[in-house]
């Protein structure tokens, strides 16, 4: 059984990306007590799966170290991974939280030695890599996991997988018998940090996403830059496993659109512009990259990094919202279709692979959340009074970068304290 | 009348164009332009014409042919980012040039339009022997001959399967009360004269 404690003057923070990490580690570093619940098997979220940050072309492997190490330090903050709410009752200063917990089949004994994959034969897809790839069934969730646990997929429980990957384990860790759980505890504030995911990119029909495989994702490129991921940091299409050296992105997939998101992404311009280095870092001056745009939007201070690309001879910028995407069935090259609104003039152009800018929707809208919250239009978190103790952070609230999703947790966290500041008053 | 819109076209489209209203939306993306099977066939995509309204180009965008070759699929309706009715506003738009007297000469899909409202206008109904047969003839008499006998088998064929009446050609049938009829539709052009400043 997991205990939790907590009290009134306790903070919790739903969601342990960047903007939950962030925000549970500066309400503990301000001496209150958080509890992190974490719905996937590590933390880290949508940062973690990202290859390199804009504008200064970083690894996040380094940032999330650094909170990591701060997370280790520290004390006053409990962890809970495969973790949900499931509901919250109370007010602003007494919330009781409710929280399902899955089970992972691995205790806390897993020292991360790998014989566990090793034994087991059954794969499964890897949700860390977009599903492009197979994990064995016995995996970490990835390299830079915390906590660094392996995890059991629950569909080999039952199987003789199951007891391979029980008998390989030197440690007794894993626990075939573990069950689902559910834990209540009291809490004086909320920070929800749910996150984003990317706009089901099916839905935008002329472009094919579900028909045509040379037509990815901007997330799914992010993971086939990355040295760990499925195609070991070398940009290969899908169809034929070919070096894609053509790349064309197209931007505003399913953003600023009334019959998508309504809302700007804000963030898939600079994502496509700093997906044009990895271009350029692949191929040099044998790489080409179009960007098909309605405008771009490279917000706040990022100008300078836009006007860079620019200057970039292999990159071209088509002021056009592409109508078509049609993939040659022979060749698998992809033919996009529109009109280039500077002169009007109509193309119909092959490229290698095709990746969609696409945008950031709430990964739970915040009518779906099992508590009472004011949202916008688009599902994220509003910063109004009638939320209560409430506080949204990071992308739950807005469709932001990693640097404004880290300002925006530490700003909630801000509030957090107030609350709990309040409640240590009345309490004595 | 449009002595009021001088140097302020944009203005003129918003109030005396079907869903002109829509035009300052246009954000130039340019899927509609990309998106229309007739695309290719136009001197100015409807992006183009928006851009073009906005930009003041009045007697370029009512001379031309451009949204006569709107054929209401729809296509960039259903993609457009801002939901701009784009079909409706280009029959508007060439309902303006129609009145104005600007619209192309000898355009055919503003021939065939002026017909059919003259033939439907007259007794409620249309007269679609009537109607192709004028559609024939429309480019003369030699020209006329050549269209009927190309589609004659179709012809017969609409006969035999009696979805033609050749005694169509003698009057036809029409509705019961057509005074009642011409004095509505008489209305209905006052009303709408009026709203948009041809009164």
């Amino acid at each position: 059984m997991t205990d939790v404690i907590a009290t009134n003057q306790t903070i919790l923070v739903v969601g342990g990306g960047i903007s939950g990490m962030t925000a549970a580690l500066e309400a503990a570093e301000c001496g209150k007590n958080v509890v992190l619940v974490e719905k996937n098997a590590a933390l880290g979220g949508r940062v973690s799966q990202l290859y390199r940050y804009f504008p200064k072309l970083c690894h996040p492997v380094c940032g999330l170290e650094i909170n990591q190490r701060r997370l280790k330090q520290n004390p006053r903050i409990r962890v809970l991974t495969m973790a949900e709410v499931t509901e919250i009752t109370g007010g602003e200063g007494d919330y009781t939280a409710t929280v399902k917990l899955a089970p992972r089949y691995v205790n806390e004994n897993c020292t991360a030695c790998g014989e566990c994959g090793k034994a087991v034969d059954a794969e499964v897809p890897d949700a860390f890599n977009y599903n492009l790839s197979k994990v064995k069934a016995a995996y970490l969730p990835h390299k830079m996991a915390y906590p660094q646990r392996y995890v059991i997929d629950p569909s080999i429980i039952g199987t003789a997988d199951a007891d391979k990957a029980k008998a390989a384990c030197k440690y007794g860790a894993v626990d075939l018998d573990m069950k689902e759980e559910s834990v209540q505890f009291k809490a004086g504030a909320v920070i929800w940090a749910t996150g984003w995911k990317p706009y089901d990119a099916a839905k935008i029909q002329p472009y094919g996403y579900d028909r045509f495989s040379n037509v990815i994702t901007s997330v799914e490129f992010e993971r086939l830059a990355d040295i760990h991921g499925p195609t070991k940091g070398k940009i290969l299409r899908p169809s034929d496993g070919k070096e894609a050296r053509n790349i064309a992105f197209i931007q505003c997939a399913g953003s600023r659109d009334e019959n998508h998101l309504r809302h700007c992404s804000r963030i898939c311009c600079m994502a496509s512009l700093k997906q044009t280095n990895y271009v350029r870092e692949a191929y040099g001056d044998e790489g080409k990259s179009t960007i098909y745009y309605i405008d771009i939007r490279a917000i706040d201070r990022f100008e300078d990094f836009y006007q860079k690309v620019q200057k970039d001879k292999t990159v071209t910028f088509i002021k056009s919202k592409v109508a078509k995407a049609v993939q040659d069935e022979k060749t698998g090259d992809v033919v996009l279709h529109g009109v280039n609104t500077e002169g009007y003039h109509r193309y119909a152009t092959p490229h290698d692979l095709v990746v969609l800018a696409v945008g950031m929707e709430p990964s739970v809208m915040a009518a779906n959340l099992p508590a009472e919250i004011v949202s916008d239009s688009s599902g994220f978190i509003e910063a109004d009074p009638s939320n209560h103790a409430f506080f949204g952070a990071g992308c739950a609230s807005n469709p932001l970068d990693v640097n404004r999703a880290v300002q925006s947790a530490t700003a909630s966290a801000l509030r957090a304290i107030q609350v709990v500041n309040r409640v240590a008053r009345v309490e004595g | 009348m449009s002595e009021n819109y001088r140097n302020n076209f944009l203005k003129e489209v918003e109030e005396r164009v079907e869903e002109g209203h829509w035009v300052k939306m246009c954000m130039q993306c340019g899927v509609c332009a990309g998106s229309c099977p007739l695309g290719a066939h136009w001197a100015h995509p409807p992006q183009e014409l928006f851009m073009m309204i906005r930009a003041g180009k009045r007697e370029e965008v009512l001379t031309s042919d451009s949204m006569w070759m709107c054929t209401s699929c729809y296509n960039c309706v259903v993609r457009c980012p801002r939901k701009l009715p784009i079909t409706h506003i280009m029959h508007g738009l060439a309902n303006l040039a129609y009145r104005l007297g600007l619209s192309p000469k000898n355009q055919t899909t503003q021939k065939f339009a002026s017909m059919f409202w003259n033939n439907l206008a007259q007794t409620g109904r249309v007269n679609e022997l009537k109607l192709s047969l004028g559609m024939y003839f429309k480019d003369g008499f030699g020209q006329g001959i050549k269209n009927a006998m190309a589609m004659q088998s179709v012809g017969l064929g609409m006969v035999k399967a009696k979805r033609l009446n050749p005694m169509e050609l003698f009057g036809g049938h029409g509705i019961k009360d057509k005074s009642g009829f011409h004095a509505m539709l008489k209305k209905a052009r006052e009303i709408e004269d009026r709203r948009k400043n041809f009164a």
